[in-house]
Order: C-alpha cells, then sequence, then structure tokens
C-alpha cells in the first residue's frame, strides 16, 4: 500500500510574497503586452475637411459595424471576421500598393507617403449590400482620382483592377470560402476617377480595422458592397474588362457594373428593399444607392438589365 | 457477461424513464431558450431577422438528420428502445421549421401574402423549402398514435418514410440558398446519404423490397 504524504510545500512557500501580493498587476502587464499589437486598429485619424458629399442619416453603431462583415477570406459567417480578423491586417508593416500597367509612372507607394497625397475628408456614406442590408460609415479618405493622376494613366488605361491582400497562413482557403483568392475587383475609368469613389484609410475618427478592410480599401457607395474591394495592394490600370471574384463565382448573379438597383432582382432575391441595420424593417432601396444625380449619367443609354 | 447485460439493464432503465424523456425534451428546447436569452440581451447580431431565420433553419435540418439517424442507431446500438424519441425529434423538427418559416414571413415578408407568393413561385430554393414544409405538417398531425391506429401502422409507415424527401429538400433548400460556401449545406447531404444508405443495407438484409422513398 502507499501512503503518499501530504506536501508540505505550499504555492504561497515557493513565490515571493511581492509576486503574489500583486498578481492582479502581474496579469494586467501580461494582457496589456498580448494587447499592445491590437493598439493600432484604434489609433485615431483626423480628417481635416468635411465633405460635401457626406449624407446626413444616422450612422450605422461602431459596435455593429465591427461585428457584421463580409469579408470571406477570415470566414464566411457574418460574424467571423470580427473574430478572427483582428490584428492580423494592422499589424503588417510597410504595406504598400503596387500601381502598375497603362501608366506613365507605375509606383510602388507606402501607406504613408499614401496618405499625402492629398487632405483626408470623413465622407458619411450609405453602403447597400448585395444581401439586401445596409449601413451608413463615416469613411475617412481622399478621391481615388487624386492618386491615379499622380500616376498618369496612358490612353490605353481604360479599366482599374483592384487586389486584395492575401495570406494564405491565415486566410480562409479558396475551397473553403467558395470564391477565388486572392480577391480582385474593377471599375471603369470614368467610375474610378468619379470624385464619389473613395481611397479609404480609417472609419469612425479611426485608423480601418482589420475586418473593415485595413490598411486601406474603397468606397463606391452607388454600388453593391463587393465592389468596395478590401485591404488593397495591387492597382492595375488595362484596357479591357477586367475578372472580379464574384462575377467569377457566379456571372448571372453578380455582373461588372453591380450598380444598386431596384429593378434588377438577384436571381435569388428580389433588390426592391433593403433593411438598414439594426432596423427591423425593410425600406425602399433607392436607384444608384440614391447618388443617381451624380452618377447616372456615365450610365446614359446603357441597358443596366444586361450590365448589371 | 452478466456485468454486460447488468449494463444493459440500467441502458433499458434509462431510456425507458420518463425522467430521461423530459430531460431530452429540455435539450431540444436549448436552441429556442438561447435565441430568447440573446433576443433579451440584445445579441442578435447588427441583423436580428437574418440571425432569428438562419438560427431556426439550421436547427430544423439538424433536427431533421437526428430524427433519421434513430433508426440506424438504433440497430447498430441494439437499442430499440430509442424509437421512444424518433417522434419527440420529428415533432421539434417541425416546430423548428414553424418558426424558421414564421421569421421569415412575419418579420421579413411582413405578413405580405403577395410577396410571399411571388417569392414561392419565382425562387426555386424558396419553393422547395416551402415544399418540405408542407409535407412536414401531416406527418406532424398524424403523430400521435390514435392515427396510427386510424391509418393502420403499414399505411401510416409509408406515409412517414416521406421525411426522407423531406430532409432532402431541406438539404437542396440550405445548399441553393448559400452565395459561395457550399461546406455545410454539402455536409448535411453527406450526412443524408449515410443514413440512407444505412437503412438500404437493413432492407437489404432483410430481404424485404426497398419501398419508395416518397408515396
Amino acid at each position: 500500500m502507499i501512503i503518499r504524504k501530504p506536501t508540505d510545500l505550499r504555492y504561497s512557500d515557493v513565490t515571493p510574497k511581492q509576486v503574489y501580493l500583486n498578481r492582479r498587476k502581474f496579469l494586467a502587464a501580461g494582457s496589456a503586452a498580448l494587447a499592445a499589437p491590437l493598439v493600432r486598429g484604434n489609433t485615431p485619424l483626423a480628417a481635416a475637411v468635411k465633405s460635401p458629399f457626406s449624407t446626413t442619416e444616422k450612422i450605422t453603431p461602431k459596435d455593429l459595424a465591427l461585428h457584421y462583415n463580409n469579408y470571406y477570406e477570415f470566414g464566411t459567417g457574418k460574424e467571423d471576421p470580427g473574430r478572427n480578423a483582428p490584428g492580423k491586417l494592422v499589424n503588417i508593416p510597410d504595406w504598400t500598393i503596387r500601381i502598375e500597367g497603362e501608366v506613365a509612372k507605375p509606383r510602388t507607394i507606402d501607406l504613408d507617403a499614401l496618405r499625402k497625397i492629398a487632405p483626408m475628408e470623413e465622407r458619411i456614406y450609405r453602403h447597400r449590400c448585395v444581401e439586401r442590408w445596409s449601413m451608413v460609415f463615416p469613411w475617412i479618405g481622399y478621391s481615388l482620382s487624386a492618386l491615379l493622376k499622380q500616376v498618369e494613366p496612358t490612353s490605353k488605361a481604360k479599366y482599374v483592377a483592384f487586389q486584395s491582400y492575401y495570406n494564405s497562413k491565415f486566410e480562409l482557403s479558396s475551397f473553403s470560402a467558395g470564391i477565388e483568392f486572392p480577391y480582385v475587383e474593377g471599375l471603369r475609368m470614368d467610375e474610378a476617377m468619379h470624385p464619389l469613389t473613395l481611397l479609404v484609410f480609417g472609419v469612425y475618427g479611426e485608423m480601418l480595422p482589420d475586418q473593415m478592410g485595413a490598411q486601406v480599401r474603397l468606397a463606391v457607395p452607388w454600388k453593391y458592397g463587393y465592389k468596395s474591394i478590401k485591404s488593397i495592394v495591387k492597382i492595375k490600370l488595362v484596357e479591357k474588362e477586367p475578372p472580379t471574384t464574384w462575377n467569377l463565382a457566379a456571372a448571372n448573379e453578380y455582373g461588372f457594373y453591380s450598380n444598386v438597383n431596384p429593378e434588377v432582382d438577384h436571381p435569388r432575391w428580389s433588390q426592391k428593399k433593403e433593411r438598414r441595420l439594426p432596423e427591423l424593417f425593410p425600406r425602399d432601396t433607392i436607384k444608384f444607392n440614391g447618388y443617381g444625380d451624380l452618377v447616372a449619367g456615365m450610365y446614359a443609354g446603357m441597358d443596366l438589365r444586361k450590365y448589371h | 457477461m452478466e456485468a454486460g447485460a447488468a449494463a444493459n439493464g440500467v441502458v433499458k432503465r434509462v431510456l425507458l424513464s420518463s425522467w430521461t424523456k423530459a430531460l431530452v425534451f429540455a435539450l431540444c428546447l436549448v436552441p429556442l431558450v438561447d435565441l430568447l436569452w440573446r433576443a433579451y440581451r440584445q445579441d442578435l447580431t447588427a441583423n436580428p431577422v437574418e440571425f432569428i431565420t438562419h438560427t431556426t433553419g439550421d436547427w430544423t435540418i439538424r433536427f431533421l438528420m437526428i430524427t433519421l439517424s434513430v433508426t440506424p442507431l438504433r440497430l447498430w446500438l441494439r437499442q430499440p428502445l430509442l424509437v421512444r424519441f424518433r417522434r419527440m425529434f420529428g415533432l421539434f423538427s417541425f416546430f423548428y421549421a414553424m418558426l424558421h418559416f414564421a421569421a421569415w414571413f412575419c418579420i421579413d415578408k411582413f405578413f405580405d401574402f403577395q410577396e410571399m407568393g411571388k417569392d414561392i413561385l419565382k425562387r426555386p430554393f424558396i419553393t422547395i423549402g416551402m415544399a418540405a414544409l408542407l409535407m412536414l405538417a401531416p406527418l406532424a398531425v398524424t403523430s400521435t398514435g390514435g392515427w396510427v391506429r386510424r391509418l393502420g401502422y403499414r399505411r401510416w409507415r409509408k406515409l412517414h418514410r416521406l421525411v426522407y424527401a423531406i430532409a432532402l429538400c431541406g438539404v437542396i433548400h440550405y445548399y441553393w440558398l448559400v452565395k459561395s460556401d457550399v461546406r455545410l449545406p454539402l455536409l448535411y447531404g453527406a450526412i443524408w446519404v449515410t443514413l440512407m444508405t444505412a437503412r438500404l443495407i437493413e432492407w437489404r438484409r432483410r430481404r424485404l423490397p426497398a419501398p419508395a422513398t416518397s408515396k
């Protein structure tokens, strides 16, 4: 029979008194160290200029915007990106955008240089998702046209192709998400040069959080949300209409133009109404998401059903 | 051997106990309680309507699969008494299906019969979901002992084989609904195939002609 003698040593006997009396401080220091890399996402970003393009509609509460995202690289559920993305993108050092293709001056520009190209504006835009929900975001950035002018597009530049950051080490595989990665999007040259098309660096007075497309993204408010590509690392000016991710996944459901249009149904649901989150009851969707006065001219004479 | 028999006796007693039934019933209600609790805490995501619709839909298909797994589990585990829970699981499938439908019709469509009708006719994933619900309703009604007697066991069993088709409709409904990530719908499809294969093997073993899956 084995009789085990209880050990006489207690944790208090082997731990210096100051340490165990200070365990709260110790834990706090530890968690602060862990949390430190996340702080950058909350860095304030000042916008010098208020924009006349801003809507006066109620801004979506930040807490909702941070926990309801479509960012398939971080999961296909709405709450996945808010769980999986934080800390993954904002901490990538030396984020650059490569601009190439039909331009006189191809360049690789780092974030600091990018931020200085034009004054930061706050623009409160409506954002209409193809899934029939909408939000209102106080974006911070400047018109994409300011950047594009710097690289001097040639006469052959008819379209602009964008590409998202992708790293299979911590992002979903194409197989799992069901769409091709890296994510690509595109705009026609006049759409890209339109003053409403915003290159976004921040939202809610802070730098872009990971799940909303850090470190730099687009906001194209008259088109369905997936056209507003997140986490841009590459811009290429091209002569032919570039491929776009959702169009590659299902061409009959997601066209190249993807202008918000209540008259053209998604094959699986009507686009007549939308839910302005967190509201319960739907409201009518407005053509071009209410920006028709500014953008409808670009599509004069086009069959918007065919070019949906 | 004796220990095994004793253990089997205990399992039998547990399966026969009305406490067990009450416990399983309570467990089946957990998804609803969780939903109500999240609603109370205003924790239904930014899009509560979508969250409620998806959650009740998820539980409908899960309960359909649980219901379909009772018979194969009875055979594999040699525990025929498991059948005591089959009707409860089936009725919970119907219960969550009704909540799923109510969420769609009451808060998404806001009682707009015309819009609902249009959607059912125009959108295949809604058509098939609606078909599944309509097939499920008579099974819920005829789930009582009285109905088994009234129909006669053979006819009753034939009618209730509709659940195979219902579960498959549920899988297709889900598959057609998702935008691109088909992993979960395919998983449920695989579970359905597995559970049906188990039945086919059993029917073969008993040298009975395999009955048609519908009617």
